[in-house]
C-alpha cells in the first residue's frame, strides 16, 4: 500500500499552502487578497464534493444545498446571537443534520446512484425556489428576516473571546485560507484511515464491501455527513466574504459549478477540485472582462468537452502522463539491463540458472 | 359546491401540467435509460419557438401544435447524433454531458434573446366560469391536450410498427440488432420524439408562464421527481406518479400555499422512493407500457 | 465424523420473480465440515438459492437458519458477521485497489491493524499472490481475480464458506490449483460450492445436491448421480 508515500505529497501541498498564507499579503495588493476570500470558500466547497463524490463515490449533484444551508444558518444565527462564534458551529451542525436526515432516507432506502444524484439536485433547486419566496415581514427566524431575493445580511466574524472585535475583509483571509489548508489535511488524513479506505472500497464495489461484512449504508452516511459539514463551513466563509447570503447559493448555476470543479480538476484527487475551483473562478472573471461570452455557455462547453475528451480531469491526466513518461523511462532502462545480461550470458553469467 | 369544482379543476390542471412536462423525459428515460438533464431547456426551447413565431405573425395554434414540437424534435435528433450516442451505457457521463448541454442552451438563448422575457403572449381561449369562480379556458384546453397526448403516445407504442420495434429494442437491444433492427436509428428517433414532446409541452405552457432562458430549472426538478417516482413504464409510470404527486402538491398548495406545496411534492416523492426504490411501476404494474 | 451437527438448514425456501418460481419450496441441510456441491443445468435455481443464503436476495417464503440464527432477508453484512465467507458468481473485487489492499480490507473488518497486516501477508502467501500484491486488481487476468476474491473470503477465517462457480473461466492448471485450495479450506471450514464443471466437482466433493427447476432432484455422491438415469436426462447435453 503506497499510502504513506501519497501522504507526503499531501503534506508538501499543505506546506506550500502555509507559505502562500504568510507570503501572499506581502506580495499582492489588498484588493487581490480581499477578492481571494470568495474562491477560498468555493475551494472548500469543491473539496467537500471531492471527498463525497471522488472518494466516496456518492453522486451528490446538490452539494450546494448544504453550502447554502450553512450560509443561511450562520447569518440567521449570528444576527440572533449577536456574535459569530456559536453561529459558525450552528451552521455546520445544521448542514450536517440535514445531510444525516436526507442521507438516512436515501442510503438506508438503497436508492440507486443515479436517482440519488437527481434527488440531491432537486433538493437544492427546491431550496432555491423556497428561499426566493420568503420576502415580506412574516418570514423571519428570531430577529432575522429571510428577505426573499435579497437574502440575509451576514455579520462579520468576530474573535471568539471578544464579540466587539470583528475581522475586516482583509483579515478574513487568514482564517479562511488556514481553514482551507486544515480541511485539506483533514480530508487527506481521513481517506487514509480505515474508515476512509472502506468508503473507497464501497465506491469500488459496494456488494463486495457488504460481503466482507461492512455495513455500507453507515459508511456512505458517514462520509456524506462529513462532506455536508465541510460544505456548510464553506457556506459560512462565502457569505461572510460577500457580506450577505442570497437564494443564489442554491441555484442551478452554482450547483453546476461544483460538479465542474470536480470533473475538470479530477475525481479521486483532493487537490484537483480545489485547483479547479480557483482556476474556473479566475477564468470566468477574466472572460467576463475581456470577452462578452455568456458564462453558462463557457461552463456548458467546458463540461461537455471534459466528459467526452478528458474524463479523468486535469490532475489525474497530468499525473498519469508523468507516470507514463517515468514508466517508459524505467522500461527503457530495464530493457537496457536485459540486453546487457543477455550479452553477458554468453560468457557464463552467474545470474543464469541451468 | 362551485368552490369544490373550481379547486378540483385546479388540482387536475396541476396533475396534467406535471404529466405534460414529464412525458418527454419519461419517453427518453423509459426507452433508452438516458437521463437528459437538458430536458428543461428543451421545454424552454419550445416556449421560445412559440413566442418568436407568434411575434412574427404565425398563427398561435400552428406555432404551439406544429412548430414547437417540430423545431425541438429536430434539435433533439441533432443532439443525439452529436452528443448522446457516444455515451450509451455510461449513465453518469450522460448525466454530466446533458448537464453541460443544458448550460450551453441557456447560454445560447441568453446570448441571442437576452436574459429577460422576449415578449409574453396572452393565453387564448379566454375565461370560463364555474358558478362564481372563473377559470382559464386555456387550462381546460391544456388538460384535454395532455390526455390526448398520452393516448396518442400509448397508441403509437401499442399499435404501430415503430412502437413495437421501439419497445423490443427497449427490452432487449441485442436481440433487436440480431433481428436486423438498427438500434442506433431507433435511439435517434426515440430521442427526437421525446424532445418533440418536450417542445410541445413548452409551447403549450408558453402563454401561461412566459419564457426566460432559465425557466428550464423549474421543470427539471419536477419532471425528474415524477419520472423517477413513476418507474420504468412510460405511460403507466408518468400517469400514476403525476396523479399522486400532482394531487398531493395541489391539495397542499390549496391548503397552505405554493411554497409548502412544492416541499410536499418532494417529500412525497422521497417517501415513495424509500418504499419503492424502483418507482411505482417497478413494484406494481410491472409489465405495462 | 462423529456427532456432526447441522450448521445450515433451509425449510420451504422459495424465491419467486413475478410468475417464475426460481426456487420452489426447498428443504436443504448441511452438516458441519461438509464440502457440498450444488449442481444443475442453467436456470435450475442454484445461484438463486445461493443468493438467498448470502442475503443478496430476500426469499419470497421459507426460512434459512445458520447455526440457530434465522438469516432469511437479512442484509449481506449481517450474514458475513456470522462468520460466513462469500464468493459471488461474477468476481466482485475492488478493481481500483491493489491485491494487498483488497485482502487487507477483508482482514481489517474483524481484526486490529497489527493482526490484519500479518493475516494479509499469510493469506497472500497461502494463495501465492505475493508477487502481484501491489498490482491493481483491474489489470489482473480473470483467474487471478478469482483468487484475489478467494483470498478475501478466506482472510477473514470464516467457518462457513459459500462459493459460486469458483473455477469459472479458469484454465485446467488453475482449476486444479483451485481444487487444492478448496480442499485445504475444507480442513477447517464447511463449504457449499455451486458449480457447472463436472471434472472440477469430482476433484473436490463427496456429496452433491442436484437442482432442477427450482427444486432438489436428488442428493448423493457424484458417482451415484452420474449413473442415475433421471439425473442424466436432466443434464442432457452436458458432458459428464
Amino acid at each position: 500500500m503506497r499510502l504513506s508515500l501519497d501522504f507526503r505529497g499531501t503534506v508538501i501541498v499543505a506546506i506550500l499552502g502555509v507559505i502562500f498564507l504568510l507570503a501572499a499579503p506581502e506580495i499582492f495588493a489588498k484588493v487581490t487578497i480581499i477578492k481571494l476570500n470568495v474562491p477560498i470558500a468555493l475551494a472548500i466547497l469543491a473539496l467537500s464534493l471531492a471527498l463525497v463524490w471522488g472518494f466516496g463515490g456518492i453522486l451528490c449533484f446538490g452539494q450546494t444545498a448544504f453550502f447554502g444551508l450553512g450560509a443561511y444558518a450562520y447569518s440567521i444565527a449570528a444576527l440572533n446571537f449577536g456574535g459569530s462564534t456559536w453561529a459558525i458551529l450552528v451552521a455546520v451542525l445544521v448542514a450536517a443534520a440535514v445531510a444525516a436526515l436526507l442521507g438516512y432516507v436515501i442510503f438506508y432506502g438503497r436508492v440507486s446512484d443515479v436517482y440519488l444524484a437527481v434527488i440531491t439536485l432537486t433538493v437544492t433547486l427546491i431550496l432555491y425556489s423556497l428561499m426566493r419566496r420568503t420576502s415580506g415581514p412574516d418570514y423571519k427566524i428570531g430577529d432575522a428576516l429571510l428577505g426573499g431575493f435579497n437574502g440575509v445580511k451576514s455579520p462579520k466574524i468576530n474573535l471568539p473571546w471578544d464579540s466587539g472585535e470583528t475581522l475586516s475583509r482583509i483579515e478574513l483571509f487568514y482564517p479562511a485560507f488556514a481553514a482551507l489548508i486544515l480541511a485539506y489535511l483533514v480530508c487527506g488524513w481521513l481517506v487514509r484511515t480505515h474508515f476512509g479506505r472502506v468508503c473507497v472500497a464501497v465506491r469500488e464495489n459496494e456488494l463486495r464491501a457488504e460481503l466482507i461484512g461492512y455495513d455500507t449504508r453507515l459508511y456512505k452516511l458517514g462520509i456524506f455527513v462529513v462532506g455536508a459539514a465541510l460544505a456548510g463551513l464553506a457556506g459560512v466563509l462565502f457569505c461572510v466574504g460577500v457580506t450577505r447570503v442570497t437564494p443564489d447559493v442554491f441555484n442551478l448555476y452554482t450547483a453546476s459549478l461544483t460538479i465542474i470543479w470536480v470533473i475538470v480538476g479530477g475525481r479521486g484527487t483532493l487537490i484537483g477540485p480545489i485547483l479547479g475551483a480557483f482556476g474556473l473562478y479566475y477564468l470566468t472573471e477574466w472572460l467576463g472582462k475581456t470577452a462578452s461570452i455568456n458564462n453558462n455557455l463557457i461552463l456548458g462547453g467546458v463540461l461537455i468537452l471534459f466528459v467526452l475528451l478528458v474524463p479523468k480531469g486535469v490532475v489525474p491526466t497530468v499525473t498519469d502522463w508523468v507516470a507514463e513518461r517515468r514508466g517508459a523511462r524505467a522500461m527503457r532502462a530495464r530493457e537496457r539491463r536485459m540486453r546487457m545480461r543477455r550479452s553477458r550470458a554468453g560468457s557464463g553469467d552467474p545470474e543464469d540458472r541451468a | 359546491m362551485d368552490l369544490f369544482f373550481a379547486v378540483a379543476l385546479q388540482i387536475v390542471y396541476g396533475i396534467a401540467n406535471l404529466a405534460l412536462i414529464s412525458l418527454g423525459l419519461a419517453i427518453i428515460f423509459g426507452m433508452m435509460r438516458v437521463i437528459n438533464l437538458a430536458h428543461g431547456e428543451f421545454i424552454m426551447l419550445g416556449g421560445y419557438t412559440v413566442v418568436v413565431a407568434t411575434n412574427e405573425g404565425v398563427n398561435i395554434w400552428i406555432a404551439i401544435l406544429v412548430l414547437a414540437p417540430l423545431v425541438v424534435g429536430i434539435f433533439g435528433v441533432i443532439v443525439e447524433r452529436l452528443l448522446i450516442r457516444w455515451l450509451y451505457g455510461r449513465m453518469v457521463d450522460t448525466l454530466l454531458a446533458t448537464w453541460g448541454l443544458s448550460l450551453l442552451m441557456i447560454g445560447l438563448v441568453t446570448t441571442i434573446f437576452g436574459a429577460s422575457t422576449a415578449t409574453t403572449i396572452s393565453p387564448p381561449l379566454g375565461v370560463i366560469s364555474i358558478g362564481e369562480f372563473t377559470s382559464s379556458g386555456y387550462e381546460v384546453f391544456l388538460i384535454l391536450v395532455t390526455v390526448a397526448l398520452l393516448v396518442l403516445v400509448w397508441a403509437v407504442l401499442k399499435f404501430t410498427k415503430l412502437g413495437l420495434v421501439a419497445r423490443g429494442t427497449m427490452q432487449n437491444a441485442e436481440m433487436s440488432e440480431a433481428l436486423g433492427v438498427s438500434t442506433s436509428r431507433i435511439y435517434m428517433i426515440t430521442f427526437g420524439l421525446g424532445a418533440a414532446v418536450s417542445g410541445l409541452a413548452g409551447g403549450l405552457l408558453a402563454p401561461i408562464t412566459g419564457v426566460l432562458p432559465t425557466i428550464g430549472a423549474v421543470y427539471i426538478a419536477k419532471a425528474f421527481i415524477t419520472v423517477i417516482s413513476g418507474g420504468m413504464a412510460i405511460l403507466a409510470g408518468t400517469t400514476s406518479a403525476s396523479v399522486l404527486l400532482g394531487g398531493v402538491n395541489g391539495i397542499v398548495d390549496f391548503l397552505t400555499g405554493p411554497t409548502i406545496g412544492e416541499v410536499a411534492l418532494l417529500v412525497t416523492a422521497i417517501i415513495l422512493l424509500r418504499l419503492m426504490p424502483r418507482g411505482i411501476t417497478g413494484t406494481w404494474f410491472r409489465n405495462k407500457l | 465424523m462423529s456427532r456432526s451437527e447441522i450448521v445450515l438448514e433451509t425449510r420451504g425456501l422459495a424465491m419467486h420473480f413475478g410468475g417464475v418460481k426460481a426456487v420452489d419450496r426447498v428443504d436443504f441441510s448441511l452438516w458441519d465440515h461438509e464440502l457440498r456441491c450444488l449442481i444443475g443445468p442453467n436456470g435450475a435455481g442454484k445461484s438463486t438459492f445461493f443468493k438467498c443464503l448470502t442475503g443478496q436476495l430476500v426469499p419470497t417464503a421459507g426460512s434459512v437458519v445458520i447455526r440457530d440464527v434465522h438469516v432469511a432477508g437479512r442484509e449481506p453484512h449481517e450474514v458475513a458477521a456470522l462468520g460466513v465467507g462469500i464468493k459471488t458468481q461474477v468476481p466482485n473485487v475492488f478493481n481500483g485497489l491493489s491485491v494487498e489492499e483488497n485482502i487487507w480490507l477483508a482482514c481489517r473488518r474483524w481484526h486490529g491493524p497489527a493482526r490484519s497486516r500479518s493475516l494479509t501477508a499469510e493469506t497472500l502467501e497461502r494463495l501465492q499472490l505475493g508477487d502481484i500484491r501491489n498490482e491493481m486488481v483491474e489489470s489482473l487476468a480473470h483467474g487471478q481475480r478469482q483468487w484475489v476474491e478467494l483470498g478475501m473470503v478466506v482472510a477473514a477465517e470464516p467457518w462457513l464458506v459459500l462459493l459460486d462457480e469458483p473455477a469459472a473461466g479458469m484454465t485446467h492448471d488453475e482449476t486444479v490449483r483451485t481444487a487444492e485450495l478448496i480442499r485445504e479450506i475444507n480442513r477447517t471450514a464447511t463449504l457449499i460450492v455451486v458449480e457447472h464443471d463436472m471434472q472440477f466437482i469430482r476433484m473436490i466433493s463427496n456429496k452433491v445436491t442436484l437442482f432442477h427447476e427450482g427444486r432438489i432432484l436428488m442428493e448423493d455422491t457424484m458417482e451415484a448421480i452420474s449413473v442415475d438415469p433421471k439425473a442424466r436426462e436432466v443434464y442432457l447435453g452436458t458432458r459428464a
